[in-house]
């Protein structure tokens, strides 16, 4: 689809040009992270049990830090007004955006998991399923931060009303992602947590662009 | 939908009328537009013209009343419209992250027009930017910003011009551009719905004031 192209390489582009933004928000990552094994305890088997929760609520909130300029600049700068006249459907671009959210805030929280989670001295197996479920979870993360931002475009204070909006969408997201690791610490098979995480995935994947972008052409009725 | 609208109307709007919270902005407004021709909205402040050119553009919807393109009922954002319509607000649309001859290869292909940098360069260069072109958006003036709003014009290849206030912010050489440029429009019978306190010398053109 060009559309999803061109909205995806535009974004990505923009985000290059602007690094500050998302280095800010990739070290608050590593700072939120960092923080719990100092202020709890030094204790390998009780960091162990605690970790993977920490690194999903962090990557959980990292996301949400982004999630308000998904849309908010394209809709102040008249952008938005465009997209939702151009000629190419207006979920294609929106689902450009969210997979260009994802590629510059999601993967790198995957891609810094193995190494946060060293801090919380997990085994080799948690570990790598811990970056499996990150990995399928946080595009989720996005979808669905998509469909908050794009609702609350234009409100004063909308930054809290979204986090008050998304985070309770995102509870089964942590849930099988911090369960699929504490399967393989009891034993068991991470097998259906994931799975369970690939269908959420797949539903968010066809339903999210489509929402997000009725309650874009809400918000500039 | 087919309806009884004139048949050599491009755009028809009948019986339309706005709402805001509890003011009535306007009603009972109709119009007709054919090719070649200019539609000028006036009124005061506050009369509800950028309404009205954003409910003909599609982009938001009227308490009451039709508008009809090409003889078919629309619906904001209907396919047909946005196939047609190149609509030109009161935010530029530009990334300041971006250049200028980027901005408007970006603005381009959104508007469904695939540009080379060559045609871009040309389209700026007719708008008195070429030397600009590298510049990042950020640092351009307000009526250097209007001109690459002109250019994107010229580039994309749309039936029905809709610009809300296109001379804000442009000197004199920039309106004698958009006069010429509006006018090489409607020569290729295009059509246009424009908002505006200062007069564009046009060949023909109606009027339609708001109180």
């Amino acid at each position: 689809m060009p559309a999803v192209a061109w909205a995806l390489a535009r974004d990505l582009k923009i985000s290059l040009r602007s690094k500050a933004e998302l280095g800010i928000q990739l070290l608050f990552y590593v700072i939120v992270v960092t923080l719990f094994p100092l202020a709890t305890t030094p204790e390998r088997s009780l960091l162990a049990a605690i970790g993977p929760g920490v690194l999903w609520v962090a990557a959980l909130l990292a996301s949400l830090l982004s999630l308000s300029r998904l849309f908010a600049a394209d809709h102040a700068d008249g952008t938005l007004e465009q997209m939702a006249l151009s000629p190419w459907p207006l979920p294609a671009l929106v689902s450009g955006k969210i997979a260009a959210h994802w590629l510059t805030t999601g993967l790198p929280i995957v891609l810094l998991a193995p190494l946060l989670s060293a801090q919380y001295a997990l085994e080799r197996d948690a570990m790598w399923i811990l970056t499996a479920a990150l990995l399928i979870g946080t595009p989720i993360l996005s979808l669905l931060g998509g469909i908050g931002a794009a609702l609350t475009l234009g409100l004063r204070g909308g930054g809290t009303l979204l986090a008050l909006l998304v985070l309770p969408l995102y509870v089964p997201i942590l849930i099988f992602g911090a369960g699929s690791v504490d399967a393989v610490r009891a034993g068991l098979s991470a097998g259906p947590h994931l799975s369970l995480l690939g269908a959420g995935l797949l539903v968010a994947l066809v339903g999210a662009p489509f929402a997000a972008a009725a309650a874009v052409r809400v918000a500039l009725d | 939908m087919k309806s009884n609208g004139s048949p050599s109307a491009m755009l028809e709007g009948d019986g339309l009328a706005a709402v805001r919270g509890r003011a009535q902005l306007f009603a009972n407004v109709g119009f007709r537009v054919d090719a070649c021709q200019t539609l000028f909205v006036t009124g005061p402040n506050g009369s509800g013209k950028t309404t009205l050119l954003r409910m003909l553009a599609g982009l938001s919807t009227p308490t009451v009343g039709i508008i009809r393109w090409m003889g078919n009922t629309v619906a904001p954002f209907d396919a047909r419209l946005r196939e047609d319509v190149a609509f030109a607000g009161h935010l530029p649309a530009l990334k300041d992250e971006l250049s200028a001859i980027e901005n408007l290869v970006v603005l381009a292909a959104l508007g469904g027009e695939k540009v080379t940098t060559e045609q871009a360069l040309l389209a700026l260069d007719r708008v008195a930017l070429s030397r600009q072109r590298t510049l990042p958006a950020r640092v351009l003036s307000q009526g250097q910003r209007r001109r690459i709003g002109l250019a994107r014009l010229a580039l994309v290849n749309k039936p029905l011009w809709i610009l809300d206030e296109p001379t804000t912010a442009l000197d004199s050489d920039g309106v004698a551009l958009l006069t010429t440029l509006l006018r090489q429009h409607l020569d290729a019978n295009g059509c246009a719905v424009v908002a505006t306190h200062q007069p564009l010398s046009v060949p023909r053109f109606a009027n339609l004031a708001l109180a």
